[in-house]
């Protein structure tokens, strides 16, 4: 979660991703923030966030980007 | 059948009282009937293509539904078994299976589309050859109902909604008659909530829906109708209107495709509202935009959303895009590099949005303009950044002020690829605005001739500054429909009443009335 968390914070070092529940639906991130998110996240954690799992549902908050990827590692 | 025409009005109160009456179980059998006989009426030739689209969609998206239930229902069974590598390895086997239905379906329904679009752009070709016999009549709406049948189509392969088993509500699905010929591109998920259910009926929703297509017919009848001679009478001879006269030409064009597409989708969400059914917005104020990139987000939500989710994510998130970011951290720096592979997607969906619009040139440099500002502006952002902490008055109400005006005069100089006829008229065209001096002679009289009076340059001010003010109202207190069903009964009727009044006196009617498509409907 900390690796998550600083990569978050590295494209909006003013966002409290702690505690932010509607990064889309609040507009604090846009495509070109995801497109960017996914590739730090594939170098990082080693997982690949293919076009189905780009969903506000997935990218609202810290906590459910890292269940997602919690989510590709297992499978 | 244009939506302001007498016909369609008599079709929609006629289906309306049907509809109520008739059993709610059966209610979307009607649409789907009314919907058929919408497009027949446009063009019996038409119909044909609506089938094929619907069949393609409907076929392809049925086998790779089973096949995704069956691999799911496989990996579930053998669960155990199974080792992470092989389930990855047979995951990546069965995607390739249900690909090659996927791609079949979308040449299928693409070569349609692009064989319709060329065919727009080579009859003048052909008709000046005397070769009438090759032009295809472009089948309205072919634009719209392709793109949101394959959004179900990815929906369906994604595994994010059912397949629908039942043909004949797929079919209302991709023909939704209010939708058909300018969208909202609706998605799947969003329409079928409220498409099949039974709606009794609402005498709140009945009002909503009537305000707001009374609302899209006074954008439409009282601006963009009123303002289009204009429009055509600069842009039929942009040789002659240069200077001020291609200015105007511009601000009126924009103008006019506000009122007209917004408009029209004002009916098409009017008329769902109506019968219960909730189609999404397409516009959330658009000329109130501080930057083109918000301008986008804005502007036409249903087509941008469409390219961002079914073409930018998956190009840009793809494993060899992915491998080609690697490449370009490693030689292009960590800044650029990084965005290096964003941008090269965002081309694509911009070169991809132009074709859209048109198989033309035009459309494809304008396509191509938009991505280079937006590109441009991102690059620029941390310049942006710097600015806006240096200077304390970026965050007033005078700067924004510019920023809206700054975007909207973008806006203008962009909406001139629409409609020139080349893009070297395109260039022309602006150009001449900063080097031919003829601002006095267009004051002195010039601008009356344009086939529009002093009484139609009154009417359409006044029109505007009504839907400025209006729009000013939303944004600050939502919609007005709301705050008006909480005031006294002769103020709320009175308001209605005199919007009525104002498009039944100041519409633009008369012999050719039927003749003033609405522009999104030859998309």
């Amino acid at each position: 979660m900390e690796e998550l968390l600083e990569i978050l914070e590295g494209l909006h070092p003013d966002v409290d991703f702690e505690h932010e529940t509607a990064l889309i639906e609040g507009g604090v991130l846009d495509s070109f923030d995801i497109v960017t998110l996914i590739s730090e996240i594939s170098e990082t954690f080693d997982v690949t966030i293919s076009a189905e799992y780009i969903l506000p549902e997935n990218f609202n908050s810290a906590q459910a980007l890292y269940a997602l990827i919690q989510k590709l590692e297992e499978e | 059948m244009l939506f302001t025409s007498y016909g369609f009005i008599l079709f929609i109160a006629v289906l309306g009282v049907l509809y109520y009456v008739i059993p709610g179980k059966a209610q979307w059998i009607l649409l789907l009937a009314a919907s058929y006989l919408f497009y027949a009426i446009a063009g019996p030739v038409f119909v044909p293509y609506l089938l094929a689209v619907t069949l393609i969609v409907y076929f392809a998206a049925r086998i790779i539904g089973r096949k995704l239930n069956e691999q799911n229902a496989y990996l579930k069974e053998h669960k155990e078994e199974l080792s992470k590598e092989a389930r990855k390895e047979y995951k990546a086997a069965e995607k390739k299976k249900r690909m090659t239905f996927q791609i079949i379906a979308v040449v299928l329904c693409v070569l349609i589309l692009a064989v319709v679009k060329l065919s727009a752009v080579l009859s003048a070709v052909w008709q000046a050859k005397q070769l009438s016999f090759l032009s295809i009549a472009m089948p309205l709406g072919i634009s719209f109902y392709t793109l949101q049948a394959l959004s179900y189509l990815f929906d369906v392969s994604r595994g994010t909604i059912e397949a629908e088993k039942n043909i004949f509500k797929f079919a209302l699905f991709v023909s939704f008659f209010p939708q058909l010929v300018q969208g909202p591109i609706s998605r799947y998920k969003d329409l079928s909530a409220t498409l099949y259910t039974p709606h009794p009926f609402n005498k709140q929703a009945v009002a909503f829906g009537l305000q707001r297509i009374l609302w899209g017919f006074f954008k439409k009848l009282v601006i963009a109708d009123r303002i289009l001679p204009a429009v055509q009478t600069i842009y039929s001879d942009l040789n002659s209107y240069t200077g001020a006269y291609a200015f105007f030409g511009m601000l009126f064009y924009t103008i006019q495709l506000y009122a007209d597409f917004t408009g029209g989708i004002d009916i098409t969400i009017g008329i769902a509202e109506m019968l219960g059914i909730k189609v999404q917005e397409n516009f959330n104020l658009p000329y109130f935009s501080t930057s083109l990139k918000v301008y986008w987000r804005r502007w036409h939500i249903s087509m941008c959303s469409w390219f961002r989710d079914y073409v930018f994510y998956p190009l840009s998130s793809s494993k060899g895009m992915q491998k080609f970011t690697k490449f370009s951290k490693n030689h292009f720096g960590k800044r650029f590099g990084k965005r290096l592979p964003v941008y090269i997607s965002s081309f694509v969906v911009w070169l991809l949005t132009g074709l859209w619009h048109g198989a033309g040139a035009t459309f494809v440099v304008w396509g191509l303009f938009n991505w280079f500002v937006l590109m441009a502006s991102e690059e620029l952002e941390p310049l942006y950044e710097r600015f806006h902490k240096r200077f304390a008055f970026s965050e007033k109400l005078p700067y924004r002020i510019f920023q809206i005006l700054r975007t909207f005069g973008l806006i203008c100089a962009l909406n001139l690829f629409d409609v020139c006829k080349s893009v070297g008229e395109t260039f022309r065209a602006f150009g001449s605005i900063f080097t031919f001096s003829n601002w006095k002679q267009a004051f002195s009289g010039g601008l009356l001739n344009l086939g529009i009076g002093l009484s139609d340059y009154l009417v359409l001010t006044a029109g505007v500054v009504i839907l400025f003010l209006v729009s000013l109202y939303k944004n600050k207190k939502g919609d007005p429909r709301i705050s008006l069903t909480e005031r006294i009964r002769p103020e709320k009727y009175a308001v209605w009443l005199i919007l009525f009044l104002i498009v039944l006196i100041f519409g633009t009617y008369g012999i050719g009335y039927d003749s003033s498509q609405f522009i999104y409907n030859q998309f």
